[in-house]
Parts: structure tokens; sequence; C-alpha cells
């Protein structure tokens, strides 16, 4: 299915209109219409000891919950999504399928396309959140009490399986909202907030206590109140350049960058008419597609290294082709340049064929994120058991579901056998 | 370009490709519009004293997301007066008179009634009568359609009636919902049939409204059993063809009916005895137009096989249509996978664990290596394996040579002959194929 966003025209794009801004953030993967779901999911040749089940992280049985789809059983193939990945809703919207399930589906070696398994887990999710089901209970109360820092995918799936367990859970956010980078780090084509703060709420129901607002100093201090604790904290801000000009006007980080447009009407996050992007992993990407959807007339990504050194999927970096986005490759920045007035105004970089600025009025870093020094983790902790990026180094959705789900199972057999 | 003209019982006409008696023959236009489009002839719909019909007349079966592939009915014949159709018909034959125009008829029990249906129609000219006995809902809680097709005394008795004022060839349609329908065959045959057309649909509920409990098609919360026709009866029709084709005391021609929308079906009917094919689901599904490929696709295989005329292929399946009995016990096969095609889905060892002989081998997913093996010991040579795969000519059959002549059921029950030696793993699959 084509994206329904196509780059303007217009080499000056003042301030777009809200219709346009909503075209151009709509999403970039719409559902499919029951017909379109129902000769998809025909497709799927239910594989044995399937491929992409084993690709997968969280391991969701994919041929079963493609069958259940068609034989019309959209409850119980929510439930087989579910069952297995608590954040099936945010997965089946942002998941890097084409390296994951969707890579591994054995059309691709019948020379075909694979079957639409993100799509096919979108119908099958939207149904519960449409019809508003419960597919999952708390389990009976066994009287213990975990403590779990940080409400993102890790934190939440852990959460989940503790209560469905029975154990009383508190989870710890320092943001305002639950969900983590679900809420306010995927771009915004791919998911929006209502979607991720949906999910979360389900998760909520079960009986978790959700303490917004506060920061965890010490984990330590949690074990004196709570049986066990699960870390999720993610990891910390964005890496800082290190090159001069960096606190110039103009000048800022991708996730404050996605942040703000994603608690914010579309109108209210400033895009500069030029931007470049320094970095070229998958949230530069969508720090470059997403201000070349706010309006910007340019949008580049400039990075160090060559076309084939970029860490992000190479569908991103299609995706942001697609959307128009420049690239300069081999420049390494050296400043930023200031206009004279504490503002940004370029981009000095070091090219193989010499120094250049590359003007600009806007600047977004996005060469990855930092650990959370700020909190330790006592890592060898027999209570404490870590997941998601702060225990992976920064993966996706998908692993910090799976790491969550591991960790209850290894929190509950802890309780319960000591 | 094969020459696909055809002589039927008499009844000449440019292609075998004739529609069948049904709703896409109802009128004048309908049927002048087929002629156009290159249609060899049509069977008209049923004319006999005008009925009332309901309003929700047909259910459909869809497999997976593919619509149609079971469809049935329970409209009944025409309702429209029978001098409209008869001067439609004799309109028909002014206008295309190359063409073949049969009229279906459907009286009740009554000598004086068929003699004056007959002799009525035989005025608009028509090529020929096919009768009715076949329809299984509505007109045979009347005493019409198949309760005369499943009684031989009535189909005899009937067709006799119906001789006695004929002067066109009389076909009779029959009904497949019967024990045997070679009997009802011969008793039309001895009746003065000078064909025979099937299949009639059979009798089906196509399914129910699982939030009201409605069967289908409703008719105001209630349906009745009706035809089942379209691909799905098929198979059905291919074997009810060759049994009628392929006894030596049917000695008239045979109309091939039931499932046909492709010139493979057309084809496979023909070879099974078929002299002229009846076409109505398809048509009603894709409309008059699939003649084109119907015809195209035909006569390019007749042309690719050397096959000039209908008559050249026409029963050339039927000698090999055999008894159980006589079928070779020393024929051995053993599948094959082409592992540079295999696609890793694992269907067939999971078919061949669960729904047949054990005799697949899975290996590790995560060896780069083929992930399914045949365990040749014990594989009997069912064609599962081939059936479910998904990829085309990736499991193959192959035939396992050895030195016995062959032996048939019959023969070795009597003495005769002697097996060829198969592999003692056949019934004993006591070892596990599970290696994963």
């Amino acid at each position: 299915m084509r994206p329904r966003w196509q780059a303007p025209v217009r080499e000056q794009p003042a301030v777009l209109s809200d219709d346009q801004l909503e075209r151009n953030f709509a999403d970039i993967a719409p559902p499919l219409t029951n017909d379109y779901a129902l000769l998809e999911a025909n497709k799927c040749l239910f594989c044995h000891d399937a491929p992409c089940t084993l690709a997968c992280p969280t391991h969701i049985d994919v041929p079963a919950f493609i069958k259940k789809i068609a034989s019309g059983n959209l409850r119980g193939s929510a439930r087989v999504i579910l069952e297995a990945n608590p954040f099936g809703h945010s997965c089946a919207r942002a998941c890097p399928v084409e390296v994951l399930c969707e890579g591994a589906c054995v059309l691709n070696d019948r020379d075909e396309q694979p079957i639409k398994i993100a799509l096919l887990q979108r119908h099958a999710t939207d149904y519960v959140l449409e019809h508003k089901l419960k597919l999952f209970e708390p389990g009976a109360p066994t009287g213990r009490t975990v403590a779990i820092v940080g409400a993102g995918p890790a934190g939440l799936s852990c959460a989940r399986e503790l209560r469905r367990f029975g154990h009383a859970v508190t989870v710890f956010e320092s943001k305002s909202q639950p969900g983590g980078l679900n809420t306010y780090g995927i771009a915004e084509y791919k998911l929006k907030a209502d979607v991720a703060l949906a999910e979360v709420q389900d998760i909520l129901d079960l009986g978790v206590e959700l303490r917004t607002g506060v920061t965890v100093e010490s984990i330590e201090e949690l074990l004196t109140e709570y049986d066990a604790v699960f870390v999720g904290v993610g990891l910390g801000s964005t890496k800082r350049l290190g090159i001069p000009g960096e606190d110039l006007t103009g000048v800022i980080d991708a996730l404050t960058f996605i942040e703000h447009l994603k608690t914010h009407p579309y109108r209210d996050t400033k895009v500069g008419q030029r931007v470049v992007v320094i970095g070229a992993g998958n949230t530069a990407i969508d720090a470059v597609t997403q201000a070349k959807r706010l309006g910007a007339a340019t949008a580049t990504i400039v990075y160090r290294r060559g076309e084939a050194d970029m860490p992000c999927y190479h569908y991103e970096y299609e995706l942001a082709k697609r959307d128009g986005c420049g690239f300069r490759f081999q420049a390494a920045p050296q400043r930023i340049v200031s206009n004279g007035n504490g503002a940004a105004a370029g981009v000095a970089v070091r090219t193989p064929q010499g120094n250049e600025v590359i003007p600009c009025d806007m600047v977004i870093v996005a060469i990855g994120q930092g650990e959370r020094d700020e909190l330790a983790i006592p890592r060898d902790h027999p209570k404490v058991f870590v997941g998601g990026d702060c225990a992976n180094g920064g993966a996706e959705i998908v692993n910090a579901a799976a790491e969550g789900v591991q960790a209850a199972k290894q929190i509950h057999e802890r309780l319960t056998n000591g | 370009m094969a020459d696909l003209r055809t002589t039927f019982a008499g009844i000449q006409s440019p292609n075998p490709f004739w529609l069948a008696s049904g709703p896409p023959t109802n009128t004048y236009g309908q049927v002048a519009k087929a002629f156009d489009e290159g249609w060899g002839g049509a069977v008209w719909k049923t004319i006999g004293e005008p009925i009332i019909n309901v309003f929700s007349r047909y259910g459909s079966v869809d497999l997976g997301a593919t619509r149609m592939m079971g469809f049935n009915n329970i409209e009944l014949i025409s309702d429209r007066p029978i001098a409209d159709n008869l001067k439609e018909i004799a309109e028909v034959k002014r206008n295309y008179p190359k063409h073949a125009c049969v009229a279906s008829l459907m009286v009740e029990t009554k000598r004086e009634a068929w003699h004056e249906m007959v002799k009525q129609t035989q005025d608009t000219g028509a090529d020929g009568i096919e009768l009715n006995f076949g329809c299984p809902h509505g007109m045979s809680e009347r005493g019409m359609g198949s309760a005369v097709g499943q009684v031989p005394d009535y189909t005899c008795q009937i067709v006799e009636w119906v001789k006695e004022v004929a002067t066109i060839p009389v076909i009779v349609k029959l009904t497949p919902n019967v024990t045997d329908i070679t009997y009802i065959a011969r008793a039309a045959v001895k009746g003065g049939a000078d064909a025979l057309s099937l299949i009639n649909t059979i009798n089906s509920i196509v399914g129910v409204d699982l939030a009201t409990f409605e069967p289908q098609p409703s008719v105001a919360g209630k349906s009745s059993h009706g035809g089942y026709c379209g691909p799905a009866v098929k198979p059905i029709a291919l074997h009810l063809v060759s049994a009628v084709a392929g006894d030596p005391k049917v000695t008239v021609p045979v109309s091939g009916i039931g499932g046909i929308a492709s010139w493979r079906d057309a084809a496979e009917f023909i070879a099974l005895g078929a002299g002229t094919l009846q076409v109505c689901t398809a048509v009603m599904h894709y409309g008059f137009r699939i003649i084109e490929d119907l015809i195209d696709g035909l006569s390019n295989w007749m042309d690719e096989r050397g096959h000039r005329t209908i008559a050249d292929i026409r029963g050339r399946a039927l000698p090999r249509v055999a008894k159980w009995e006589d079928l070779d016990l020393n024929y051995h096969l053993l599948a094959h996978i082409d592992q540079d095609k295999c696609i890793k889905c694992e269907l067939c060892w999971t078919a061949c664990e669960d729904g047949a002989h054990q005799a697949i081998r899975r290996l590790p997913r995560n060896n780069g290596g083929p992930v399914v093996e045949i365990i040749e010991e014990a594989c009997v040579g069912c064609n599962l394996c081939a059936a479910v795969c998904p990829v085309q000519d990736c499991i193959t059959m192959r035939q396992i040579p050895n030195d016995f002549p062959a032996v048939t059921w019959k023969e070795y029950a009597a003495g005769k002959g002697k097996l060829a030696p198969r592999s003692d793993q056949f019934h004993t699959a006591t070892w596990s194929s599970r290696h994963v």
C-alpha cells in the first residue's frame, strides 16, 4: 500500500495548513479493509514451525493468528498476538517487520511479497481496541509486591505478566504519561500517542498502580519496600556532538524535537526552512522525515561516513528518499556556524573534497542516546531484573516487550520458589 | 486452428460450448448477446406453466477469499408466459440459424400436456428439446423435475410420451441425486432419448447465518434445500459423466454439465465422454465473455497436442476409468522433494506426519540445508505431500521400477501374480520421525 503522503512540490512551504499537516502525519500504513485482510490472511500458507514466528522476539504464533483472521475469529486472533506480546498494537505499527517476521516469510523464497503480517496484526488488534475487549484477567492475589521503574514497553510488559500471576505491581514513571518512547518517540506517521496510551491502559486496567512524574533515584530504596524490582528505564538523552556551536538557537536534539511534535498540535512544532539532521540511524530518519512533513523546504541528513555505513534500516532510508529528504555522506560536522545573532546558520563539514558550510536554520542532532548514568542499577542483585533499552543498549519495542515478559517469568519464579 | 464444430445428436453448433438451462438463458436478449460473443448453443431456461419465485434465490459458498466456489439456488423454472418464451426461441432461430437453440421443458406428468408442449416447441424451429428431470428443489415437491428423474420407470414413461410426437432430438437431463445414475440413464435411453445431459444440481444447504440461525439463502427467516453447482461440483459431475458415457448400455451422446469454468474443465469433460458442454454458474459469476478463453484455450491446447476435432478427444480418458480391482498393485511410487525449490514451509511434513504415513523427516531449520526429507522406506506414494506443497513441481511422485509384472487385486486375490516386495515399515510407524 502506498503511503498517503507525497512530498510537497513547492520549494517554499511557508506554513502548511492544518489539513496538509494531518495528511502528512496520517498513518503511513493505513489499516486493511476487511476484504483485503481476508484476501491476505488466506494467502498465508500456515507454515509449520514458521520462520515468521521464530523471527519474532516475542515468538507470536503468526500463522495461528492469521488463520484466525481467515476464519473470522478476530478476538481469538488478537488473543494469540497479545498473549505473546503485550505491545502487539504498537508493534503492528512500528516493528521493523522487514527484518523480522515479514523478512522471514517463506513467500520471499517463492519470489513473492511476504504476507503483510504487520497489517494483519493491526487488523486483529484494532478489533480489540474498537470493541474495548478485555482479553486478560489479573491472577489471584499472591501478596507479593514488585516495583517497576519505567513505564515503557519493557516495564509494562513485565507489569502485565506479573499482574496475571497475581503479584501487586507499582510502576514508577518520571514522565507525565506512561508508554515511554511509544508515547513520546515513535515517528508520528507510524504510531500515534492515543494508540500507545490505549494499549497502555489495557495493561493498567489489570490493576497496575502507576505513579507518573516520579523519578526513582535509588533502586536500593525500592528493595526495602518491594519483593522485587524491574528496571526498564530506557536510555538517556541524545548524545552531544561535542563541537562548537552546539548551544546556538535552532539546534535541538532529535528526541526533544519528536517529543514536542507528538505532544502538541502539529502547527506548534517549529521547523526550519532548511533543516540539517546530523546522524543516520533510525531516529535520524524519523527526525528528517518529520521535519520535511512539518514543512521544511529542505531536510538533509549529514553523515560522516558513507551510504553503506548508515545504521538505519534500508527501508527507512528509502522512505526518507521518497519524502524528498537530502543526504550528504562523507561529511563530518566540525562546528555549527552562527548567523551572528546566536542562531544556527549552517553546519561546517569536512568532506573528502575539502571543507564547506551547509547552510541551514535548524540543526537536529540524532547521533544516539547515552546511558542513564544518573541511576545506579545493581545489576547483580538477585531481586533486581533489567530489560528494554537500558539492558540491550537500545533496540525495538518488540525486544523490550520480550524482555519484559521474560523478566516477569523470572520474577514470578523467584517469588514463588524463592 | 482446431475444428471445434460439433454435431450432437444431430444438433449442429459452431463449438461445443452451450449455455446450460438457467438464468443466463431466460430471454432473447441474453441468448442473442451470448451468441454474439461466441457461444455455440443455448438451452433455454426451463419452460412450463409460469411459476412464482421467492425473492431470495441464491446461496454462495466462498473458499477463503475466493467467491462462489460453490453456489446454489432455490429458483424455479421460467416465470415468463410459455408463449413469450416460444416466440423468443423462434426469433433466436431466425437470427442465429447456425447456433444450437434447445428448449428445456418441464410439464406435469400427463401425456397430453407433454404432447401439447412438445408440439408447440417444435413450431418455434428449436433444434432440440431437453427434458428437465433434474431440478431437485421446489418443482420436485409438485411431482416434476427430480421427482421424475429419480424413478427409472417415470423417466422412461415420459420420454416415451415425448418421443411419440417429437420430430427433433430429445435430450434428457439427469439428476445426480440418485444412488446410481446409470439406472436412470438406461431408462431414458430405453424410452427413446436421443441424448443425455448431466448433471443437474445437487441437493444442498449452503450455510447457516450464525447470528440468526437462518439457513441460506434465507426467505423471511426460512430456507429450503436448493440445487448446488459451481466449481465445487465438477469432480462429482466428471464421475457421473464418465459413468454414463462409459456405460455400454448408454448408446446415446452425453452433454457434460457441472462446474465448467475453464477450457481445462471442458477438455476433461470431453475426455470423459462429453459431446457438448453446458455452462451456467461461471457465466452467472463472470458473464458471457468467458467464452473467449474457453474457445481460445481449448483450441490452443488441441493445436499443441495435435488434436484436430472434438471427436478426436472425446472419450479418450474413458478406457482409463477402471474398477479399483483392476489397478496395478506393483506400480510403486515415491515422493521426491526438489530441495532447490523448497521454501521450507514444512506443510508436507505436518500433512504426512498427522494425516498420512509419517514418512517425512524434519531437520533443524538453522542447519542451512533442507528442513524436510522423505523417509523412503515409509513413503507409500500417496500424493498428499505433493498435493499440499505450495510450490509447483517441488514435490513430484516418481515411479520406483521393479521387476515384477503388473498384478491387480482381482488377479492377486485369485492366487495369480506376485506382489513386488513392499517396505515392512509401511504399516509400522513405530519409529519417530520427530528428529528436531
